[in-house]
């Protein structure tokens, strides 16, 4: 299949290999921010953030033999929408391990838009205990947030209008290859 | 296992029978996720805040109500409960009126347990609020059926395939109608076993098979599942004696002799020790019955935050 054909002809923005790119960028990033890696839980927000956490502890593992906890952390029962949607996608169900004290959890999502997921991540993250720091990490930073909140990692800014759509496709998540694209309305 | 349906659109939770395989599966991978909020340092979460609860029980129940009250705490929903005792319908007020009344309240949730079948199907239909039913007559009990489909699929890995016996009073049986629709649905093999007169070849019309022998039956079974003998429905011409039930039917503890080592023995409880199952038989490792109430209270979370967290 031609790029252009994908997602309705959308834009292509990123390919696999720009995407690989990235995210060994900010395995690397992680490591120099956090001297004590084993303190560190790579939280992926479902479904491609989980697949996108495992990249990053998979490139921690090739630059620094050092293993990163990973874990799963789905907002759904989070979120700040419920009851507004007239429809409901299936709940994941959250794993993380514990004891979380004292732990650096690392958010990670495909795409950061209004912040508000993450803040329901954040709250999701609380009722397992208190970490001693989170941080985010993002595949592409769309700007638009609603709340006050920054990524610590970003693999690509890309500003947007809100009207355009940013669809983020991996192998694993999506059965297509590894691609972002950018929808014009 | 990964659900082929996108998404939950039910506002009410009235039987398993208008409900598809998929919805079915649906809910029992989205109890996965609220059993896991039990495990946590906080067992609440923010998902139904703001939303109020009615528990309206005009028949008395104590571990179904409970159940949801605590699902409801544990999704940050404020509950209110009414029982038949302190409810108007004492007083001759009608089910329609009692409606309004709670539609007035703003309720967004009613949970309804009624002895007229069909009662949650009236207040869902007039209503603005999600109607679960906890149980109508004769007729179903949803969560207490999905609870026990989540307690096999969490034991065995999968319900299709497996040859289900359900023992017991099944004509009055809303346990046991919800089981069968939703087990056949899943692709299980149901057998429901009793004296013929609590268990009449009628059923055979659903899609299970009908056996008066549960010595026939037990060798086969993967799961069985005893249903409570219901004195307080029961009428004299149903039922000869206890005495007599539990020679033919008891499942006692020679006849768990009869069960394959992995078969697993269910309850949705209050249990008549001595009657439907032996002590032993109730206490020992194949008995998965405290399985099904800390599920019943996952099931429960799930099904209020599907039903009553969309929008109406």
């Amino acid at each position: 299949m031609k790029p252009e054909e994908n997602f309705s002809a959308g834009v292509p923005i990123m390919d696999a290999e720009a995407i690989g790119r990235a995210l060994r960028r900010i395995a690397h990033e992680i490591i120099e921010r956090n001297p004590q890696l084993e303190g560190v839980v790579l939280a992926g927000i479902p479904s491609r953030g989980v697949e996108i956490a495992r990249r990053i502890a998979g490139f921690i593992r090739e630059t620094d033999k050092a293993d990163v906890d990973t874990g799963v952390i789905d907002v759904a029962m989070h979120r700040d929408d419920v009851g507004t949607r007239r429809e409901l996608p299936v709940v994941h169900a959250s794993k993380l391990p514990v004891p979380l004290d004292d732990r650096t959890v690392v958010i990670v999502d495909d795409v950061l838009y209004t912040g508000r997921t993450v803040r329901a991540a954040m709250d999701a993250i609380n009722s397992f205990g208190r970490p001693a720091r989170i941080q985010l990490a993002v595949l592409v930073d769309r700007g638009h947030r609603e709340l006050p909140i920054r990524p610590d990692y970003v693999g690509k800014n890309l500003p947007t209008a809100t009207r355009e759509q940013i669809q983020v496709c991996l192998q694993e998540t999506d059965n297509e290859p590894d691609a972002v694209w950018l929808k014009r309305e | 296992m990964t659900t082929r349906l996108a998404h939950w659109t039910r506002k009410d939770l009235l039987g398993l029978r208008e409900l598809t395989a998929d919805e079915i599966n649906f809910v029992l991978e989205t109890t996965d996720a609220f059993k896991q909020v039990g495990t946590r340092e906080i067992k609440k979460v923010p998902a139904l805040r703001g939303k109020t609860l009615v528990n309206f029980f005009v028949e008395p129940s104590t571990r179904t109500r409970t159940s949801f009250e605590l699902a409801a705490f544990r999704l940050s929903a404020d509950v209110i409960n009414i029982s038949a005792t302190t409810s108007s319908l004492t007083k001759g007020e009608t089910l329609k009126d009692t409606a309004r009344n709670l539609e007035a309240l703003q309720a967004d949730i009613i949970v309804l347990r009624h002895s007229s079948a069909g009662a949650p199907q009236f207040l869902a239909s007039r209503l603005k609020a999600s109607v679960i039913n906890a149980g109508d007559g004769a007729h179903e009990h949803p969560t207490q059926a999905l609870l026990d489909l989540y307690t096999i699929r969490e034991r065995r890995g999968k319900i299709a395939g497996l040859h289900v016996a359900i023992i017991g009073d099944i004509l009055f049986s809303r346990v046991a109608r919800s089981n069968i629709f939703g087990l056949l649905k899943l692709g299980a093999r149901v057998t429901l076993v009793g004296p013929s007169t609590l268990v009449p070849r009628e059923f055979e019309k659903l899609g299970a098979e009908v056996s008066h022998k549960i010595e026939e039956i037990l060798p086969t079974a993967d799961v069985v599942n005893l249903l409570r003998i219901q004195h307080e429905r029961q009428r004299r011409e149903y039922f000869p004696g206890l005495g007599e039930y539990i020679r033919l039917f008891g499942l006692t503890k020679q006849r768990a002799k009869l069960l394959k080592p992995d078969c697993l023995i269910m309850h949705p409880g209050p249990i008549n020790r001595g009657v439907e199952i032996d002590s032993e038989v109730a206490d020992g490792l194949q008995s998965v019955i405290l399985d099904q109430v800390t599920n019943g209270l996952a099931v429960r979370m799930a099904v209020l935050y599907l039903c009553g967290g969309i929008a109406t």
